[in-house]
């Protein structure tokens, strides 16, 4: 896909609700301690079929890092505490309820009684435990081990009694509930001995017998094609009911077909082999559109996501690895007024237009107007003007020649490349767009559109480039996802990563905002916090945001409780609600 | 009819009516301008006008309020500068409409731009690509086969087997791989220019063949070895006698290379290889048609590939006529 994706959880209570909030999901005490889902009774039966870019490449919940494996393992297993994509706020899943001790540092969890693995096998707190053992073992290497280790230390998980389990941390940590989101709770009377033997990096690949694999999800694994597709089928032992008290979910199968391009998905969809269709382009959004009334689906625009593109400098210390070349230019790209000056030329209208048709939103700082809790209304939003650019590189020094090309200082012609992934058309015609409009000022620019790992590798490692236009998007709308793209000593800070200490005045003052919002536990004190944050993104320009694309789905009228929402994975996250007309 | 189009890819500042990189970021996509003789009222103009695209185009806000203001098509208008074979600079189009309103006789693209006037810029490029490859080819042939042929022995031997070395190379990927090798800073230019020398370098093979045929003849010729009894020189005997004999060989040969190298030039390009953007050259105004939507929804995206097939028929169609003339001189 071509977007670092961050998979840090979040915090704090979010009060947007969907206008399809009504169906919010509720706990409800009964004697099986079933979750009762609020969602419209559907019919049991019938199967879905969906594309995946690739095939997964693991169904081991603590090693999955790309997007097909994360899909498809969503839907096997279950988590303790969960993020409703609906309503964006967190609700009960495998932990009934939950407490928080007054310091903000101890969190207390009820877990459902009587609940079974898909293989029959019953669920208690020894699971819980063994999961966490798992995840924040370094010698598993998980990707969720970074985002249970808060303030420096490990989340301790103490079992209190077979239902019970209290997680200690070792400092407040702003709504740490959203942290349990998605981290999903493995069998231990089927892990456990791969585990203490050292091959657990091995276990549960695509290619061993459906029967050794269990979850607490809606479905479990009932076959795999090499090359061709996934098939799961319905967990009898699924833990959520609908109000008539029908167990969930629906479905009795859940087909994965590997169809590896965009364009292949949308034929494949527009022809009906397909039920359900996301992340595709605007350009695609409007050829589906037009074929909508004939063929039996609909599709939605859901507005600005969580995803916001962004061009940037490399504002790295001139080291070892910056080429020489390089380093010339970076005088240019240190001062904020060339900066500000490149930012103003831009049309985010025009980009929005004709790389979207629309369907996008200008923005000039990193939270999108999808993030309406987060948003800071108050991000000034310059006009483009040309003249106003000029202006600013005049008073940086910045002179023209007769042939109108801009020089520097000392005389040098303006002239660099953006890098951008040839993967992903929508950001080289960003690129080209903003090319066209820095010529207009006299730069010279290429656009390089390269591999996307070896673009990333020349960002984060080899600092061997001058520009470069990007795209991230959150795993939730709350800041603390965020972390490691503004600290200064981030991974992904990616103007200038893994700082020992912070380069500029405003970075120090950046890293202050996201530690205190980190410990910070009231909303309205975070959200002035994450405000400055984002005025610093808008005034010192590290990053110059340009747009975020609306979240575009389509399914077929046939699917009965399809409620997408703008966070990943946008049209399947209900999926046991989910029926067959 | 080759000449004409070759006049006027070379005066495509003159022939176009905007510059290749212009973007009108109001009309993406907007299909060709049709040319109206007859008025809403029923009225006959001797000249030609056109309606606003910006009015008909989907993404225009008052698409409905569309005044139907027409724009009379005017000749030698004086628009963007350029200059005439990359020398005299001059702003004189040979035909033009009144702003705001375009003229997009094929249409325009993703950014807005004027495909005619790309596919005009495009074909300097493409042909300029498709001449310097096949000039390289032919003349690192004249070398390799012209000295495989008139020594002959194991120097043929080495040479030849040289060559079918060369054919045999997956050069696709080679190509890949250079350009993966090149450093980021070189203009697209050089980076284009340096894959299809590249191109002509790896293609000698085939024409060296022919002319080691051809001279292999040659140097039996009674009037060579005549010459080689009076005392010339090898190279006094290759220069003076043996490869003008080939001469009419090259040249069949190089107009059939240029076609084929144009085509290597569009496939190169279509694969992410060539020229990038702003710059246009005919591949990469196919590119476009690798996404689904355009496919399926702007026809006038496959004009350019429209466009190309006469001119490779009479680019063949010179080649057989040279062949012709070839046979009929007498050796």
């Amino acid at each position: 896909m071509g977007k670092v994706r961050l998979w840090r959880a979040c915090l704090v209570f979010i009060a947007i609700f969907c206008a399809c909030s009504a169906t919010r999901a509720r706990p409800q005490k009964s004697s099986e301690d079933r979750m009762i889902a609020g969602a419209a009774t559907g019919h049991a039966g019938g199967r879905l079929v969906v594309a995946l870019r690739s095939e997964p490449k693991t169904l081991n919940p603590a090693l999955a890092l790309d997007e097909p494996s994360r899909d498809v393992i969503r839907c096997l297993t279950a988590d303790l505490i969960h993020i409703n994509r609906g309503s964006l706020k967190t609700e009960p899943s495998l932990a009934q309820s939950w407490s928080v001790s007054r310091d903000g540092r101890q969190y207390t969890l009820q877990l459902r009684r009587g609940v079974r693995f898909s293989d029959g096998q019953p669920f208690n707190a020894d699971d819980v435990i063994f999961s966490f053992q798992v995840y924040l073992d370094e010698k598993v290497d998980s990707s969720q081990r970074d985002l249970l280790v808060v303030g420096g230390k490990p989340i301790n998980a103490v079992k209190v009694d077979d239902y019970t389990v209290r997680f200690e941390l070792a400092q407040p940590y702003a709504a740490a509930e959203r942290l349990f989101d998605s981290i999903a709770i493995l069998p231990r009377h089927l892990l456990q001995n791969t585990y203490q033997t050292g091959s657990f990096s091995q276990a549960w690949t695509l290619s061993m017998p459906p029967n050794q694999f269990a979850g607490l999800g809606p479905f479990r694994l009932k076959e795999y094609v090499a090359g061709q597709r996934v098939v799961l089928e319905r967990n009898p032992y699924y833990w959520k009911a609908d109000r008539a008290g029908n167990q969930l979910p629906y479905l009795n199968e859940v087909v994965f077909l590997f169809v590896p391009s965009e364009d292949a998905q949308v034929i494949r969809f527009q022809s009906g082999d397909t039920d359900v269709l996301s992340r595709f382009s605007a350009e695609n959004f409007a050829v589906l559109q037009r074929q909508q009334s004939q063929k039996g689906y609909h599709l939605d625009d859901l507005g600005a996501g969580l995803e916001y593109n962004f061009l940037f400098f490399n504002l790295n210390d001139p080291g070892p690895n910056v080429p020489l070349e390089v380093a010339k230019k970076q005088a240019w790209f240190q001062d904020l007024r060339f900066r500000q000056a490149v930012s103003v030329a831009i049309d985010r209208e025009g980009i929005v237009r004709l790389v979207y048709s629309g369907r996008a939103t200008p923005i000039w700082d990193q939270v999108t107007p999808g993030n309406k809790l987060w948003l800071d209304a108050n991000i000034a939003q310059p006009p483009r003007s040309l003249d106003r650019a000029r202006e600013l590189l005049k008073s940086a020094g910045f002179s023209w020649r007769n042939d109108d090309s801009l020089v520097d200082p000392r005389g040098d012609h303006v002239e660099f490349s953006i890098l951008t992934s040839s993967s992903n058309a929508q950001r080289t015609k960003i690129a080209t767009i903003i090319q066209d409009d820095l010529t207009q000022l006299g730069m010279t620019v290429q656009v390089v559109p390269l591999e996307f790992r070896a673009m990333v590798d020349r960002l984060l490692n080899t600092h061997n480039y001058e520009a470069a236009v990007m795209g991230l998007v959150s795993g939730d709308a709350d800041p603390t996802s965020e972390m490691n793209v503004w600290l200064s000593n981030g991974e992904t800070h990616l103007w200038h990563p893994r700082q020992e200490k912070p380069a500029t005045p405003w970075e120090s003052e950046m890293d202050r905002l996201m530690q205190q919002q980190l410990v910070t536990l009231d909303y309205s004190k975070r959200k002035k916090l994450y405000d400055r944050v984002q005025e610093i993104v808008a005034e010192e320009l590290p990053v110059i945001c340009l747009v975020s694309p609306n979240i575009l789905v389509g399914a077929a009228n046939h699917v009965g409780n399809f409620r997408p929402a703008i966070l990943v994975p946008y049209a399947l996250w209900n999926i046991e609600e989910l029926y067959v007309q | 009819m080759l000449a004409a189009f070759s006049s006027v890819i070379l005066f495509a500042g003159f022939f176009a009516p905007y510059d290749f990189a212009a973007q009108d970021r109001d009309t993406p996509f907007a299909p060709p301008t049709t040319l109206h003789f007859v008025d809403a009222g029923g009225s006959l103009h001797i000249r030609p006008f056109v309606y606003d695209p910006r009015d008909s185009a989907s993404t225009s806000p008052n698409a409905e309020a569309a005044s139907e203001q027409s724009y009379a098509l005017h000749w030698f208008v004086r628009g963007t500068s350029y200059k005439i074979a990359g020398l005299i600079p001059s702003r004189t189009h040979l035909f033009g409409v009144e702003k705001p309103a375009r003229i997009f006789l094929m249409g325009s693209d993703a950014y807005g731009r004027d495909q005619f006037s790309r596919f005009l810029y495009g074909g300097q490029i493409s042909l300029l690509a498709g001449l310097i490859a096949a000039i390289l080819s032919v003349s690192l042939g004249i070398l390799v086969g012209g000295i495989a042929g008139y020594y002959g022995g194991w120097l043929d031997g080495i040479l030849m087997r040289g060559g079918e070395l060369f054919l045999a190379l997956p050069w696709l990927y080679l190509l890949f791989a250079a350009r993966a090798a090149l450093p980021l800073h070189i203009s697209q230019w050089q980076v284009f220019l340096l894959l299809i020398s590249v191109m002509g370098v790896i293609g000698w093979a085939r024409p060296a063949r022919l002319i080691r045929g051809v001279a292999l003849s040659a140097k039996e010729r009674n009037f060579v070895l005549a010459a080689r009894g009076f005392g010339a020189s090898d190279a006094y005997l290759l220069r003076r006698h043996v490869l003008p004999q080939t001469y009419a060989v090259l040249l069949t040969q190089i107009t059939l290379l240029v076609p084929q190298y144009v085509l290597a030039e569009v496939t190169l390009t279509f694969l992410g290889l060539g020229v990038g953007e702003p710059m246009p050259s005919w591949g990469a105004l196919l590119t476009s048609l690798q996404q689904y939507s355009v496919l399926s929804s702007y026809w006038w995206m496959f004009l350019p590939a429209l466009l190309l097939i006469p001119l490779f028929v009479v680019f063949y169609a010179v080649a057989d006529a040279l062949q012709e003339l070839h046979k009929s001189v007498p050796l």
